[in-house]
């Protein structure tokens, strides 16, 4: 059976929200947590130690736990940061970057990488799998077909490396030096009153005519159209995926791992999903069209 | 430090030779590059053809190799390399890891520059891609403040290239998938941002309007410019205010850098614009030419012609230039 994660929380959460959901996903039929900040160097609600803490808690709760690394490196301090995560010998790190790569090889850590990692062929899986990857992530922009192959290929290369599919959530989909939260609010990035804390759940972007189009979250955007591979799922596993990651969100998130534990277990989800929340889903990328598109699955 | 042109077609090429150029970089005419437009870049012929030009006038010729190949475009990508290298570029620019690998093991002795779309902002990145790939050269993708730009100066372990005038990408390059969100291709996958066949202009009541796949990206009133629909430089509406939510159509410049740059050590700045015409690659390389010798010169005394500005600010987009992240302030 697929393993279900939780990715990183990519939005900006109060200590105390984070406590919570954690406290919540404990006992939810997750089998891998991702946990650390991925997106911005300002958001230090939990410091390194509170996450070590977290991870442990979490790992007696039978959750295999992975830290995950910033996804832009632009800093010393973010260098900092990230060997702190590489320093430790119990638990493995998501590489964000080829910094955390590079750190995690350095100091023996064994490593998975994360979506914006770009690992689009077989070559590249080869050459990480010799340096110490254990597992991987399709960047996001990628569907079924090219998953296929690069499984297929794996395979024949001999390479046992799981592959995990992004399959709900907004879809991480840039990083910039520019914060657009803080630039929403006039704010200087370096002083920028930690707005993001308002927006649990990032703030829309839309066109002129109200289509959303984005969601803005600090120096990240994510897609406006929340990402369901729900109904793909038969299909996931036929491939040959490992693990299915399901992205964070403050609401519903309960109903949503639920829901996936179901289907994954080949039983009908008793309600919709998508009923929880008001954002479009979408699932293009999987069937190789725009991002945004939602291909019903008879088309697929 | 080096002046690098960009070179879409072979008469763009001969301008920045001739413009004073260093080193022009140059990519094959399909998907293998990220700049895949409708009637640029390189067949072989012309190709051999611009690098005999270049060499004969001591400048040196660069192939930019650096989108992401995908198992079934395998082949086509490693014979990228294996062409390049039968013409004796005097670099191969790469942002895939498996195709550097491969570059490295097939064609040892060729130069291997990481493309700004390998995203290394780190030293510990560049660290990492010059272990394994034995890189000379990277080119720092442009989100770094002149600070940080410092901080991995001063740890690099390659040569460092910079971005020095041209359309400013505001994302992180090599890890934006707004473009695929969007229309299905990216730079990573197709060389292709907001790709052409995905524009539509239409005049509507309310002002001309531009879509990117029926995407609303901007609308224009009379007699205001309108700019290509990159998506990222549209007017959105966020929280009920409408306005360039992710960035301005503006141009990046660098010029008032230069001693900043030479100071760190930076061994070449890049001009953006494979895209553009050779009479703006004569104007762009001629004035980069004479801030470079001027530099080199009278380092002590450097300071950016009023001219030199003019020209540059008449070629940008939008009339409007930025130091983007290389200023601390920019937000």
């Amino acid at each position: 059976m697929m393993k279900l994660s939780l990715g990183p929380i990519l939005w900006f959460w109060s200590k105390q929200s984070v406590f919570d959901f954690y406290g919540k996903a404990a006992e939810w039929p997750v089998d891998t947590i991702y946990l650390g900040e991925a997106v911005c160097s300002r958001r230090r609600e939990l410091k390194p130690d509170d996450w070590f803490a977290l991870a442990r808690d979490l790992k007696a709760c039978g959750k295999e736990v992975v830290l995950s690394s910033q996804t832009l490196i632009e800093s010393e301090a973010d260098l900092r940061r990230l060997r702190r995560i590489c320093e430790q010998n119990e638990f493995c790190v998501e590489a964000n970057d080829q910094s955390a790569m590079q750190v995690a090889i350095g100091n023996g850590i064994p490593f998975v990488t994360g979506p914006s990692m770009n690992i689009y062929n077989v070559a590249t899986l080869k050459v990480l799998a010799k340096r110490g990857l254990k597992g991987w992530n399709l960047p996001v922009e990628l569907g079924r077909d090219t998953l296929a192959q690069l499984i297929t290929g794996l395979k024949q290369e001999g390479l046992d490396l799981p592959a995990e599919v992004f399959a709900w959530g907004f879809l991480p989909l840039a990083w910039s030096s520019r914060c657009f939260t803080a630039r929403h609010y006039n704010l200087p990035k370096d002083n920028c009153e930690f707005r993001c804390l308002q927006h649990p759940d990032g703030m829309e972007l839309r066109s002129r005519e109200s289509q959303e189009l984005f969601r803005l979250n600090g120096i990240s955007t994510l897609s406006g159209s929340r990402y369901d591979l729900m109904r793909e799922l038969p299909e996931m596993e036929r491939i040959g995926v490992s693990t299915v990651r399901l992205s964070p969100e403050h609401l519903g998130m309960d109903e949503v791992v639920r829901r996936f534990d179901q289907v994954r277990r080949g039983e009908t989800p008793d309600t919709d999903p998508l009923q929880l929340v008001e954002a479009p889903p979408c699932n293009g990328y999987w069937y190789g069209k725009p991002g945004m598109d939602l291909v019903a699955k008879s088309g697929g | 430090m080096e002046l690098v042109c960009p070179a879409g077609s072979l008469p763009a090429l001969k301008t920045a030779v001739d413009n004073g150029a260093n080193a022009v970089y140059f990519g094959f005419r399909d998907s293998t590059n990220a700049r895949q437009f409708a009637g640029l870049n390189f067949n072989d012929k012309r190709a051999a053809e611009g690098i005999e030009y270049a060499h004969q006038r001591g400048a040196r010729v660069f192939c930019a190799i650096n989108t992401y190949p995908q198992p079934d475009g395998w082949e086509q990508w490693k014979g990228a390399v294996d062409r390049a290298a039968g013409l004796g570029v005097d670099a191969i620019i790469l942002a895939d890891m498996g195709l550097l690998d491969y570059a490295a093991q097939k064609h040892p002795d060729i130069p291997r520059h990481l493309s700004v779309q390998g995203s290394a902002t780190s030293y510990e990145a560049l660290k990492f891609y010059k272990d394994n790939f034995d890189i000379r050269r990277a080119v720092l993708p442009r989100v770094l403040s002149l600070d940080q730009v410092r901080g991995v100066a001063k740890h690099s372990p390659v040569e460092l290239e910079v971005f020095a005038f041209g359309s400013l990408c505001i994302m992180a390059e090599g890890r934006c998938y707004l473009s695929s969100y969007l229309t299905d291709e990216s730079p990573n996958t197709r060389g292709a941002c907001s790709p052409a066949k995905a524009v539509r202009w239409q005049e509507t009541p309310q002002g001309l309007e531009s879509r990117l796949n029926d995407v609303l990206i901007d609308r224009y009133g009379p007699g205001e410019p309108a700019g290509y629909p990159t998506l990222c430089k549209g007017r959105f509406e966020v929280e009920g205010s409408l306005y360039h939510a992710i960035e301005e159509p503006v141009s990046l410049n660098t010029l008032d850098l230069l001693p900043d740059l030479q100071g760190l050590g930076i061994r070449a700045v890049k001009i953006e614009g494979r895209q553009r015409s050779p009479a703006y690659i004569a104007d762009v390389a001629r004035t980069w030419r004479h801030a470079l010798d001027d530099l080199e010169s009278r380092p002590e005394s450097f300071t950016v012609d009023p001219g030199w500005r003019n020209t540059l600010s008449g070629l940008s987009e939008g009339g409007l230039t930025t130091l983007g992240a290389y200023h601390r302030k920019w937000k």
